[in-house]
């Protein structure tokens, strides 16, 4: 009797907290590389507006899509931050799951190849971090295991220095990132590589020799690392850059340093675009969804003045910034 | 009787030959020497990570503050003289604090130089001056001196973290800031003082708005959670086990299991909070009471091997003696076995939860891994732990939350000092010896 009452009254309980009122405050999920933007937004929204501060997860790209577009619902999230552009398979899926999505860009994000202020200056063209990066990499018409163990085999005119790179492991958005636009544009780029088969998902591949070591996701740890081995080179976001510059110092690529000004430009070449995306379903219910897109699209925060660029983020050009935020408040949608 | 004489015994003598008594003495002496080698390693090990944290963190606990005239203009802060605490709370303080920053150097002109200027205070300055304001709305109208936290960079600047020899172009903090810093210096107006925030504040972007209060009340919410599921579980389990089952196959292959799940490795817990918690019951995301309950799966089977152990130490003399007076066999063992094995099994509960404490991967899972700046209240309010602001904050761009990492292992540190120490005293304390 004792033990049924008290079952009883535990799943009465557990029921209870199921069943608790509607959420107060947005949930943001998502890419670990916008978080410390969507986060200051958070903090800021929190502070200056009357609705309970965002709770704001990392997931990753990929991880935050999944938990997106699973439903719509108060269990489901409101926003997810995203390091590059949704996929169509993922957009499908949302749309499955009745989810209208709001896009919004909100800037830019540049990759560079750091190194310690003790070490040598590096000016590379993609094709050559292409060459010192690849599992295989073609010689003389033949497709071969990397062969290159200095910088100084690659090309006479680079340091000779072993190549040591250490970057982010496969799981990151940033080793994306980094695969995608600056190991297949230096594939695309490298004479007689297509010829071999060298084209897209076959340029992803990085070499297991060695040569590059998988550092873990924390770009801290990379950039404490470089500090200590003057000779090694990381691949990590320009914001570690940026926050380090007093011992880090980026590489060029094709010829164009890793700067705030030219990655906004879109002279550098491996810089890839920010998003979040809004669930509609949810605005009206969620208190404060248009008033959190208000924010994040405010002069305040993503201006070039904003708080936004004093934590890292290079900012979309004014004429964008200002059609974005109409298109964002405006709670257009997506399609594809 | 005489035959036996006559068979040769092989009979070993001890070589009692000063020689070999030698030897004996000294390949103990390098045993012992071996013993002491391997603390001192251990201890020196310990030593140097303490070492680290310790000479990273501790500047973190002193903020520099930066002393303002701010004069608080009633148009500004409360047009219609009502003092209505919303309105205090909605004035834009922010230019209030500007110009007081602005009245120190009225030389400051041009819209960068004044941006660089409003950097050497915290952006969120304006908010400590609003507090102080609907708490004493009284000092509306005068001046006041107040003290404002510098923004991280000049903090860091402050303590000798950025150093100043660098080119200009590759410091967090230029030129003219540092002159203005130390023409501030000069005036007395800048001092160093006791970081209460880290101590009382939620999590926060910027490193020096940023405590740890939020994640120590999510731990201290988990941990009740993991107590209230896992104690009494436990222990009824442990008390079964060891006083009332029947041993046969199948309570060879439950103990066998429990002894597996204890090394089932922790991240397995959080899969299965997600599956059955969250997805199965729909409980909310990073909620104490998930996260509690996943902890709770995950310290039960230390519960139930230090109980079982407890119990199997309580000497059976006592149990029969009992028995033997008329108790019953539940009189037994709540009169008499059970309080004796108390203080075993509560130092297991108490390791357990200290594990529990330091845990973050079943929390990942479960959505704990996550900024949070409003303090939870209650158990469904999303919370984080701990370690997973140390977590968080070892991953932050900001150099000046490197100082802020070490400073909250520092704390966490102190809590499982706390902890282990009162398992140790229990044991101390309570403990019986036949």
């Amino acid at each position: 009797m004792y033990l049924k009452t008290l079952s009883l009254a535990a799943a009465v309980t557990l029921a209870a907290i199921g069943a608790a009122e509607a959420r107060e405050q947005i949930r943001i999920v998502g890419s670990s590389t916008v978080f410390p933007f969507s986060t200051a937004v958070a903090e800021q929204f929190g502070k200056s507006t009357p609705f309970k501060t965002p709770v704001v997860e990392s997931t990753g790209s990929g991880g935050g899509m999944k938990l997106f577009c699973a439903g719509v619902g108060e269990q489901h999230p409101d926003v997810t931050n995203s390091s590059r552009r949704i996929k169509k398979s993922e957009f499908d899926n949302c749309t499955a799951n009745g989810i209208g999505i709001t896009e919004v860009q909100i800037g830019f994000d540049g990759i560079v190849l750091g190194s310690s202020k003790a070490g040598a200056d590096l000016d590379l063209t993609l094709e050559q971090v292409f060459l010192a990066l690849a599992a295989k990499v073609p010689v003389e018409g033949k497709l071969v295991d990397n062969p290159y163990k200095m910088w100084s085999d690659i090309d006479p005119k680079l340091p000779k220095k072993k190549i040591e790179i250490l970057g982010p492991p496969p799981t990151s958005g940033t080793r994306d990132a980094f695969v995608e636009i600056a190991m297949e544009g230096g594939c695309e780029a490298l004479a007689g590589a297509k010829e071999l088969g060298l084209t897209k998902k076959a340029c992803h591949n990085i070499r297991e020799d060695g040569a590059f070591i998988e550092a873990g996701e924390n770009d801290n740890l990379i950039v404490q690392k470089l500090e200590s081995n003057p000779a090694a080179v990381g691949i990590f976001g320009f914001s570690f850059l940026d926050q380090n510059a007093d011992k880090m110092k980026g590489a060029m690529i094709n010829g164009v340093p890793a700067e705030f000004e030219r990655i906004a430009d879109g002279d550098y070449p491996v810089s890839r675009s920010l998003f979040f995306y809004v669930k509609q379903q949810h605005v009206g219910v969620i208190p404060g969804i248009k008033e959190f897109i208000a924010e994040f699209t405010s002069d305040d925060a993503w201006g070039e003045d904003g708080y936004l660029v004093d934590k890292g983020l290079i900012p979309l050009p004014e004429e964008e910034r200002q059609a974005t935020m109409e298109a964002a408040t405006g709670l257009q949608s997506l399609s594809m | 009787m005489t035959e036996l004489t006559a068979i040769p015994v092989l009979q070993r003598k001890p070589d009692l030959s000063k020689a070999q008594l030698r030897r004996r003495y000294r390949a103990e002496a390098r045993f012992r020497l071996y013993g002491v080698a391997a603390i001192l390693f251990a201890v020196g090990i310990l030593a140097l990570l303490l070492g680290s944290i310790i000479s990273t963190g501790f500047s973190a606990f002193m903020q520099t503050e930066i002393a303002l005239d701010v004069q608080l203009d009633p148009a500004i802060i409360d047009p219609d003289g009502a003092r209505d605490p919303a309105v205090l709370a909605g004035a834009s303080y922010r230019k209030i604090v500007r110009t007081g920053l602005a009245e120190l150097f009225p030389d400051v002109s041009g819209r960068k130089a004044k941006r660089d200027l409003n950097r050497l205070i915290s952006r969120g300055a304006d908010l400590e001056l609003r507090d102080r304001v609907v708490a004493d709305p009284s000092i509306i109208g005068t001046t006041v001196t107040i003290w404002i936290k510098s923004s991280a960079d000049i903090d860091s600047l402050n303590k000798g973290q950025i150093p100043r020899d660098v080119v200009e172009a590759d410091r967090r903090v230029k030129d003219n800031q540092i002159a203005w810093f130390d023409t501030l210096d000069a005036d007395d107006r800048v001092r160093r003082s006791f970081n209460t925030t880290l101590f009382t504040a939620g999590d926060s972007r910027e490193p020096e708005q940023a405590g740890i209060w939020g994640a120590a009340v999510g731990s201290f919410l988990t941990l009740i959670v993991t107590l209230a599921l896992s104690f009494p579980v436990g222990v009824m389990a442990a008390v079964y086990l060891e006083a009332f089952a029947p041993k046969n196959r199948w309570t060879d292959l439950i103990e066998v299991n429990i002894n597996n799940l204890a090394a089932v490795p922790s991240i397995v817990f959080g899969l299965l909070g997600l599956a059955v918690f969250l997805n199965f019951f729909g409980l909310p995301r990073s909620a104490p009471i998930v996260g509690g309950t996943v902890l709770a799966l995950m310290t039960l089977p230390t519960i139930i091997i230090a109980g079982r152990a407890a119990l199997n130490a309580v000497p059976p003399s006592i149990r029969e003696a009992a028995l033997a007076m008329g108790a019953s066999p539940l009189q037994a063992i709540t009169h008499h076995v059970l309080p004796l094995a108390m203080p075993g099994i509560l130092t297991g509960t108490i390791i357990g939860m200290a594990r529990a404490l330091g845990e973050t991967a079943p929390l990942l899972m479960i959505g704990m891994v996550a900024f949070i700046v409003d303090i939870p209240r209650t158990f469904t309010d999303p919370a984080t732990v701990l370690p997973v602001q140390v977590f968080l904050w070892a991953d932050a761009p900001e150099r000046a939350f490197v100082e802020k990492t070490s400073a909250a292992i520092l704390v966490l540190l102190a809590f499982l000092i706390l902890m282990n120490l009162a398992a140790v005293i229990l044991r101390k304390k309570f403990e019986r010896r036949w």
